[in-house]
Parts: C-alpha cells; sequence; structure tokens
C-alpha cells in the first residue's frame, strides 16, 4: 500500500520504523527533540529539528533515545562516531551540511577510517542525517551542497534522494548499513508530496533511477537538480530530442554502469548540479565517462552547475546562482551547434 | 584485566600486583624495544613512545574488564599493553605484518582491538575526547554497567573537544573517566606555556564534576585515584577528570632531539623518579612482591618482547589485495 506524504514526513517515517525494529537506534543532534528539561513542556519536545522533521518522535521513544546535544558538533558528532563502534545505530543529525567544518575530523578521519584502519575488526554503522541545498535565500553559510566532500572519502557513503519514497527507503537502508552514511535532506524539497510505501522498506546503495527514457541526450541531476532536468526534457521533448534522465541516488557508491550505457547509447552527455563546479560530482561523473566511453560521445560533456562562487543571499542573485532548464537547453544547444534552442 | 575496586593500593593482592608490574615491565621493555629497533631503520613510519608514563596506563586499566572501553593517543602502546592487546600482534602491527592487530593498516598510530575495549590509537590529537563519550553513551542507552576512559595528553586540554566532551559527560552523567596524561610538553612547547589553566583537574569544578590531579609517576596513587573514579562511573555518579603529573622518558616522536628539555629533570625522572623503580620499591616496602617475584616477572616479559620481535621480522607483509580491502563492510 502506498500513502502520500511529504519528503519531510518520509523522513520522520523511516526513523521511526527504524527505531521500532531495532531499540538500538537512536536521534541525537541539536535540537532534534528540542526543549530538554524545561519543565512545561512535561517532556514533550518544542522543535523535532529546525524544520520539524523530527517532531514526535522523541514522544513515542522518549529521551533515552531521542537525545538533544549541545550546540558541540565535534562533541557530539565523535560520541555518535563511538557509539556506533561500541553497538548502538546512531542517527545523527548535523543540522546544516555547511556546519561540517566543526565536526570534518569526527567523520572523516575517525568514521571513514576505523574499520580500514583497524584491519576490518571495527565497524560504525552511523547514519548521518544532513540539510543542503541552495534556493532558500539562506546564503553562504546555510545554503551549500556539498555532498562531493564527502564521496571524495573512502569509507563514506553518500546519499542524495530526491523525493520521499526514495527518502524513506535509502534512510532505512542508511540506518541499517554497517558503514558511516551520510544523507543529504534538501531543505527546499522538504514540502514536496509524493507515493511512499507504507512500514519498512529499502532501496539498495549504488542503483541509480531512470527517470524517464530517451536516446538523444543523457541528463545526470545530482539531488534536487534531478527535478530541473526533467523540465529541460520536457521542453527539449517538444523540439523533438528524447531526453534520458538519471538520478543516481547515490553518490557513493555510484551506479557508473546506468550512467555508462545511457551513454551509450545517447552519445551526449549533461551533468546538472547546483554544488561548487570544481571537484565536484559533475566532474567526477564527466571524468569517468570520459575514461571509459569517450569512443561513444558525439559531442564534448557538458556540465550545468554553480558558478564558483559562494552561493549569494539576494533572492534575484540566488536565482541566477542555480541551474534552470533553460541553462540545460542552452548547454545542449551548444552541443548539437542548433542555436535555435537558445529561444526555447 | 582485573576487576575489583580497591580503596587502598597496600591492600592489592599479590596477583594484582603481578598483573600490575607484568604490565608496566610490558610496556617499558616494548617500548625500549621499539626506540632500539626504530633506530636500526626496520620500523616504517611515525612512532611515538609511552615508557616513563607506564604508572598511568596500568593504574586506571588496572580497574577494567574487557567490555569496559578505552581511547586512546598517538602514543598509544602503553594503552594497549594495559588494556591487554596481545604483544605479538602489537609489534607486529608496527612492524607494518600481516599478522599485525589490524592485519598491518594501522600501524603504531592506530592499534586497536575493540574485543578487548580498545578502541584504537589515535592521530588526531583530542579527538579520543568525543570518542570516549559516545562508548559512555552506549552504555548509558544500553544499560550495561561499563565505563568508558580517555586517555588524553595535557596538549589535548587546549583542544575543543575537550570542553565539548567533558560537558556532554557531566550533563548527561556519563560513566566516563578523563584521564590527562600530563607530562608537561605538548610537542615541543611546554605546558606552561600552552595552556592558562594551572591544573587540568581545574575544570572540574567548573563543570561540577569530580576532578583529582595524582603523582601519574607513583602508581598506588594513580591506582587509588582510577579505582575511586571507576566506582563513581559505575555507580551512576557521573564523570571524573584525573590528572596525572607524569614525564615522557623519550621524544615526541622518534628522531626527536628534545633540545626543549631539561637535562636534570630528564636525568630525575629516569632514575629516582621512574615509575617502574617506585613501584619496585613500594611493593618490596610492604611485602607484597619479593626481589624474586620482581626478577621473574623481568625474565618473563624479556622473554615476551623478544618473542614478539621474532614473530614480527618472521611475519610476511600484507598481501598486495590489501589495499583496497576493509574500506566499507559492503560497497
Amino acid at each position: 500500500m502506498a500513502v502520500k506524504m511529504s519528503y519531510s514526513e518520509a523522513i520522520n517515517d523511516a526513523i521511526r520504523q527504524a527505531m521500532r525494529k531495532d531499540e538500538n537506534v537512536i536521534l541525537i543532534g541539536e535540537d532534534v527533540a528540542g526543549g530538554a528539561e524545561v519543565d512545561h513542556l512535561q517532556d514533550q519536545g518544542a522543535w523535532g529539528g529546525v524544520f520539524g522533521v523530527t517532531k514526535g518522535i522523541v514522544e513515542e521513544f522518549g529521551r533515552d533515545r531521542v537525545i538533544d546535544t549541545p550546540i558541540a558538533e565535534s562533541g557530539y558528532m565523535g560520541a555518535a562516531v563511538s557509539a556506533a563502534a561500541t553497538g548502538l545505530r546512531p542517527i545523527s543529525e548535523l543540522m546544516f551540511n555547511d556546519f561540517i567544518g566543526s565536526c570534518l575530523d569526527e567523520v572523516m578521519n575517525q568514521a571513514a577510517k576505523f574499520h580500514y584502519m583497524f584491519g576490518g575488526k571495527a565497524k560504525v554503522p552511523l547514519t548521518i542525517r544532513t540539510i543542503d541545498g541552495a534556493g532558500f535565500n539562506a546564503a553562504a553559510q546555510h545554503s551549500q551542497s556539498l555532498y562531493a566532500l564527502f564521496t571524495h572519502i573512502p569509507g563514506l557513503k553518500v546519499v542524495v534522494p530526491t523525493n520521499p519514497y526514495d527518502m524513506k527507503g535509502l534512510l532505512l537502508n542508511a540506518i541499517f548499513d554497517d558503514d558511516p552514511v551520510i544523507v543529504f535532506e534538501d531543505k527546499t524539497l522538504y514540502g514536496m508530496k509524493g507515493e511512499v510505501g507504507e512500514g519498512f522498506y529499502t532501496i539498495p546503495f549504488g542503483k541509480a533511477e531512470i527517470k524517464r527514457a530517451g536516446k538523444d541526450l543523457t541528463i545526470v541531476g545530482i539531488g534536487k537538480q534531478v527535478h530541473t532536468a526533467m523540465k529541460a526534457a520536457d521542453q527539449l521533448a517538444k523540439k523533438g530530442f528524447e531526453t534520458e534522465v538519471i538520478d543516481p541516488r547515490t553518490l557513493s557508491p555510484l551506479d557508473e554502469d546506468t550512467i555508462i550505457n545511457s551513454v551509450k547509447k545517447t552519445g551526449r552527455l549533461i551533468i546538472v548540479d547546483e554544488a561548487y563546479p570544481r571537484c565536484s560530482a559533475a566532474t567526477d561523473i564527466a571524468a569517468i565517462v570520459g575514461d571509459k566511453a569517450f569512443d561513444y560521445l558525439d559531442a564534448p560533456i557538458k556540465r550545468v552547475t554553480a558558478p564558483h562562487a559562494p552561493v549569494p543571499f539576494s533572492p534575484p542573485l540566488e536565482k541566477l546562482y542555480m541551474p534552470t532548464p533553460q541553462k540545460i537547453i542552452d548547454a545542449f544547444s551548444v552541443m548539437v551547434g542548433d542555436k535555435v534552442f537558445s529561444a526555447v | 584485566m582485573q576487576t575489583e575496586t580497591q580503596a587502598s593500593a597496600k591492600d592489592m593482592t599479590v596477583e594484582k600486583a603481578k598483573w600490575i608490574y607484568t604490565k608496566m615491565q610490558e610496556i617499558r621493555q616494548f617500548e625500549t624495544a621499539v626506540h632500539e629497533i626504530f633506530a636500526k631503520g626496520e620500523i616504517p613510519g611515525f612512532v611515538h613512545l609511552y615508557a616513563g608514563e607506564e604508572a598511568v596506563a596500568v593504574g586506571v586499566c588496572a580497574h577494567l574488564t574487557d567490555k569496559d572501553s578505552i581511547t586512546s593517543t598517538h602514543r598509544g602502546h602503553g594503552h594497549c599493553i594495559a588494556k591487554g592487546c596481545d604483544l605479538n600482534g602489537m609489534m607486529a602491527e608496527i612492524y607494518g605484518r600481516a599478522t599485525g592487530l589490524c592485519k598491518g593498516k594501522g600501524g603504531s598510530m592506530h592499534i586497536a582491538d575493540v574485543s578487548k575495549g580498545m578502541l584504537g590509537a589515535n592521530g588526531i590529537v583530542g579527538a579520543g575526547l568525543p570518542l570516549a563519550i559516545g562508548a559512555g553513551l552506549t552504555a548509558k542507552v544500553k544499560k550495561t554497567n561499563d565505563v568508558a576512559v580517555c586517555f588524553f595528553g595535557d596538549g589535548a586540554s587546549n583542544h575543543g573537544t575537550f570542553h565539548e566532551a567533558v560537558n556532554m559527560a557531566a550533563i548527561w552523567k556519563l560513566p566516563v573517566i578523563f584521564v590527562c596524561e600530563n607530562n608537561g610538553f605538548g610537542e615541543a612547547s611546554t605546558f606552561d606555556y600552552a595552556a592558562a589553566a594551572d591544573r587540568i583537574s581545574d575544570f572540574a569544578k567548573v563543570y561540577k564534576i569530580a576532578g583529582k590531579t595524582v603523582d601519574g609517576k607513583d602508581l598506588p596513587s594513580v591506582y587509588e585515584a582510577a579505582g575511586k573514579a571507576v566506582e563513581r562511573a559505575r555507580k551512576g555518579e557521573g564523570p571524573t577528570i584525573l590528572e596525572c603529573l607524569t614525564y615522557r622518558d623519550f621524544g615526541h616522536f622518534e628522531g626527536d632531539t628534545q633540545s626543549y628539555k631539561n637535562k636534570e629533570v630528564q636525568q630525575k625522572a629516569v632514575t629516582e623518579d621512574d615509575a617502574i623503580l617506585r613501584f619496585q620499591n613500594y611493593m618490596k616496602k610492604h611485602k607484597i612482591l619479593s626481589e624474586e617475584d620482581i626478577h621473574d616477572i623481568d625474565k618473563q616479559v624479556k622473554a615476551a618482547v623478544e618473542e614478539a620481535i621474532r614473530f614480527s621480522e618472521e611475519s610476511p607483509f600484507p598481501d598486495e589485495n590489501e589495499v583496497t580491502t576493509d574500506v566499507y563492510v559492503s560497497y
């Protein structure tokens, strides 16, 4: 049975499913409940996270398993790493991915390294949930999309869900995975509604989804840019071009086969990514395709990304900053040498 | 590992005293051997030796079981030995061999044995502090009676993780003992220069937890203070900062010229103030162990360390495929 719920509700549902299934699952982070030790709340949560995503979970599971932390990312992230290594399955919330500067060591040098550095004898079944994404006028320190930073690091798995159904299945897969996983929640998708499976289900990592099939162009959309890609594909269809749109779902592991097989069919690739353009998911995928499917390419690979600049605050500037369907179409028109598309 | 907590070191059983003295000797002889082998160029990488600080690791771990966790530092060999890690596996790890505790993939700075509650030596100063909180949190959530000990240096007390971790342990009353090995130096800078506080244990007052500074070269002092701290933690009475004033006999790393050390202080530390010598005298004075017992242990340990070296030298390097195994549990 499928039920309709939002991206945000899908996260809440996944966490509850996991916590009901396994008492070793805990939720830890800044104000994941909120209002700890406030008398008049009588142990009800105040916020349920800064966007209310985890609202109600403390009422079901209690403060022993839904743990509000001080604003001390190094401290609680390190605690979550070691709690994972000693028998719990923590879901640790890093409120905004931009705050990783305060706890990168715990993620990069501790969580990601234990299994390897200790010769396979330690496991860190940690899930980090974090908010990313521009388009919310949240400015340069609350709008970044830093998934490439983590994709770079061996030992971490990186998940970028783009709709409620995937979010629930991928988040549950993350929680019960024995490696450290970081799940990116795009803040502009929280209100997005969609069909979600009832009860417990998981979506495996490393399996991209072909959102629409096509033979003329492949577009890989990273995170919410898969939706921008779909809009561009609609417009291109009106001009008679069939676009294949791929949502990789996870950047580490990356489903290279689905991307390469698509490029072999279409001969053209655009990667759409709202993250910075250097050393990014877009450059990474471009390099892999250039390496493994060069002979099949009919045109240079194009990347439609943010410019190499921080995310601006002012709404018109932020709009200019982001990939758009038109920017994708412009890239395609260059690829096919047809200026007609600039006027689509 | 020993389990019971005793108020006074003088009442320590012969069995306990033998265990403690053996571990102290193991650390001293192991580190002395590594020092010599490293000088010959037979050990790769960075090595930081624990010799001189034996009373701290052993005096604390004497109160722990395999279910209790410890976090460690880049100077971690002593903690590993005190927590029961296998000498052969440790030495082979330092040699980078396949038979090492981490299959040769960690080396001196990352020796770990989770089955013994040793959560790893750690190459990042201050990293062990939050990790210890996590082990304490597991004990609290799972309602076990286990404790977590964080060994850290005076240098790490200036790191933000110290304050984040101590604060969190305090507000959550976690069963964690913060054992500061104050050896007077963070790398080549003195504690007096780098820390504004006079004593690390002074922070206990601010965070409203138990705190004490002891002579870390004196096994009985460490043993008694650690015993009380572990007991408090097991009873749910929360964390303790235990500052142990000690001294490292060797440099920050092997190859360090140690020009920042005062020669007289160094000389005193390795002679009249030596932790092992002082514990020998203590045991003889209180008639816990005899000269003969001590001699027997020294001999046994010498054989064990020689065996660890032989084992390591004869062990193969890891297979080539080990470069890419153990990155993930599944991928």
